[in-house]
């Protein structure tokens, strides 16, 4: 499990991120929702130890990521932030091997191999597989570092707006396969979210935040209320019931 | 043809250069002499004092120069960096121009560790002023580089203006392997240990590469890869510019065009980045040896001037494939 206890961050006297405790559990898909500038990147962010903190602590399966080895880290956690950019001329093969350094250290064993093939089949880039990333489409891209990151096999992923520059079509089967990922290897899988809807169709548990503390927390249904939407999101909210799903409804 | 055998046709053909290199020159050596008049002959003199000492120190140089360029690009993650756009090659000079300057007596391998320091000042300096640009476009990088590279060049040209050594500075700024002789280039073997490190670390750099964020997922030091990349460039520089003189474009222009067909993961880029850096150093400077024969040109300018044609062919075809 995740266990964030009194985390926040300050840039001088600005707090992004204050004094948060929280307890993910272990497997399922948690999303994160809220405001621009509620600091859930950052939250995301401290907890993959991409970014130091100011206060608190945080432990992954166990492990306190601002003492472990990072390279030990790396086999149980990864994190893909938004707006990536990889200047490097790397074939999608390339980049998704790279998920493997953990473990393989740059020598790719068979079993590496087959991680390889097996995350690269699952986000339908076999026929790109060849192909450099800087020669193909945002969304294309976006893929293949979604890819790298499950080659990289942890028990634990966070994503950072994982639906970022994907069209309905993409993003709709990039959530399933994250679902699909979170039930058939019992992976805990964390993103960040801008739309609602798409964590309460997808997401088991639904984390809110609301300037840099955690205003709500629980499964869909205890969330997605029009007196929470509103509360948080400061607009009009409508949630309907749509072929069993909560949908929010917030075009005037 | 699979990639491998091509490689290998690649090294035979550069070999066959280098054997050719051999024979050119002045003073004529040829095969039947070398048979004929025995191992104290004049032609076998001049053979193993200049000419294969000079053929190893274009190799070397050649393979280093552009295997530094082609660090410097994964770690400033901008194709138009090399060691003389981001102040390390100025930084080295002015190095050992204060060396030359305040102990003369020095040896030349404290000169060099002397000029190693100072290139990796200067481009830890460079590095520290890119983190404080916001605003980091594809060509700000190199010109902050050379605005950087000129402001330390200067600094040098004044000190070598009044110590009346000019000239000297220049040698090491422009590549010339003309004054190359048994004793005064083995210290380019460090460069040759040095290129195999960074085989050796290809991947890490590769992965520093993709920038901070994917270094640190990987569970990678990033600042620990900076580091070795900024020791392995500052060193090599240093080296190039104490013996033979840096020759320019070299860095800038190899690894880009290895990169449009490899791609930039360096385990499978370097050996071609080393290979064809060696190999257009020796071209040109054969060039230079036969375009005025029996005068020389150094091979910095030759160099300069493909480099700069290639180099303008890169930029103009790299835009039109973005539009």
């Amino acid at each position: 499990m995740i266990k964030v206890s009194k985390l926040s961050k300050a840039y001088g006297d600005t707090i992004v991120v204050d004094d948060v405790n929280l307890d993910l559990p272990r497997g399922g898909v948690t999303a994160i929702i809220g405001p621009n500038g509620a600091g859930k990147s950052t939250l995301l962010s401290m907890i993959s130890r991409l970014l130091p903190m100011t206060a608190g602590s945080v432990t992954v399966g166990g492990l306190d990521v601002s003492k472990t080895l990072s390279g030990e880290l790396a086999k149980r956690l990864s994190i893909l932030r938004q707006d990536n950019h990889i200047a490097a001329r790397l074939t999608v093969r390339d980049l998704v091997s790279f998920g493997r350094y953990p473990h393989s250290k740059g020598r790719l064993t068979v079993k590496d191999k087959e991680h390889i093939d097996r995350a690269i089949a699952y986000l339908n880039l076999e026929p790109l597989a060849d192909r450099f990333i800087d020669e193909m489409s945002g969304g294309q891209r976006q893929r293949a570092y979604v890819a790298m990151v499950l080659a990289q096999d942890t028990e634990f992923v966070l994503l950072d707006e994982p639906l970022n520059n994907l069209d309905m079509k993409h993003a709709v089967e990039m959530m399933k396969l994250i679902r699909r990922a979170a039930s058939e290897t019992g992976r805990t899988i964390v993103l960040v979210l801008h739309d609602i809807n798409f964590a309460s169709c997808y997401a088991d548990h639904i984390v809110v935040m609301r300037d840099g503390k955690l205003a709500y927390q629980g499964t869909p249904a205890e969330v997605v209320t029009p007196e929470i939407m509103r509360d948080v999101y400061e607009i009009d909210i409508k949630v309907h019931t749509i072929a069993g799903q909560l949908i929010s409804v917030y075009y005037d | 043809m699979t990639d491998r055998s091509l490689f290998l046709l690649a090294v035979a053909v550069t070999l066959g250069l280098a054997l050719l290199s051999l024979f050119i020159g002045v003073s004529s050596v040829s095969l039947a002499a070398l048979f004929s008049e025995g191992p104290d002959s004049r032609a076998m003199q001049v053979l193993l004092i200049s000419r294969i000492p000079r053929t190893i120190a274009i190799l070397l140089s050649g393979v280093a120069m552009a295997v530094a360029g082609m660090i410097m690009q994964m770690l400033t993650r901008n194709r138009f960096v090399e060691p003389s756009t981001a102040g390390t090659v100025e930084s080295a000079s002015l190095g050992i121009l204060a060396v030359t300057i305040l102990t003369p007596s020095m040896p030349l391998i404290g000169k060099m560790v002397v000029a190693s320091l100072f290139a990796l000042g200067g481009t830890g300096l460079f590095l520290a002023i890119l983190n404080r640009i916001q605003w980091k476009t594809v060509l700000i990088v190199p010109l902050v580089g050379l605005v950087l590279g000129g402001v330390i060049s200067s600094i040098a040209d004044f000190f070598a203006y009044r110590y009346d050594l000019l000239q000297t500075l220049s040698t090491w700024r422009n590549g010339d392997f003309s004054g190359v002789l048994r004793g005064r280039y083995e210290l380019l073997w460090i460069t040759a240990a040095l290129t195999f490190v960074a085989y050796l670390a290809a991947d890490r750099f590769t992965v520093a590469g993709m920038g901070e964020a994917f270094t640190t997922n990987l569970g990678l030091a990033y600042k620990r890869v900076m580091t070795l990349g900024l020791v392995i460039v500052s060193i090599v520089t240093a080296v190039i510019v104490v013996t033979v003189g840096i020759v320019p474009f070299l860095g800038l222009v190899v690894p880009n065009i290895v990169s449009m067909f490899v791609g930039d993961n360096m385990r499978r880029g370097l050996p071609w980045v080393a290979l064809l850096g060696g190999f257009l150093v020796m071209l040109c400077d054969i060039a230079g040896r036969l375009v005025r024969f029996p005068y020389e040109i150094p091979v910095g300018t030759v160099m300069g001037v493909v480099g700069s044609v290639l180099f303008l062919y890169l930029l103009l075809s790299r835009r039109t494939s973005h539009g």
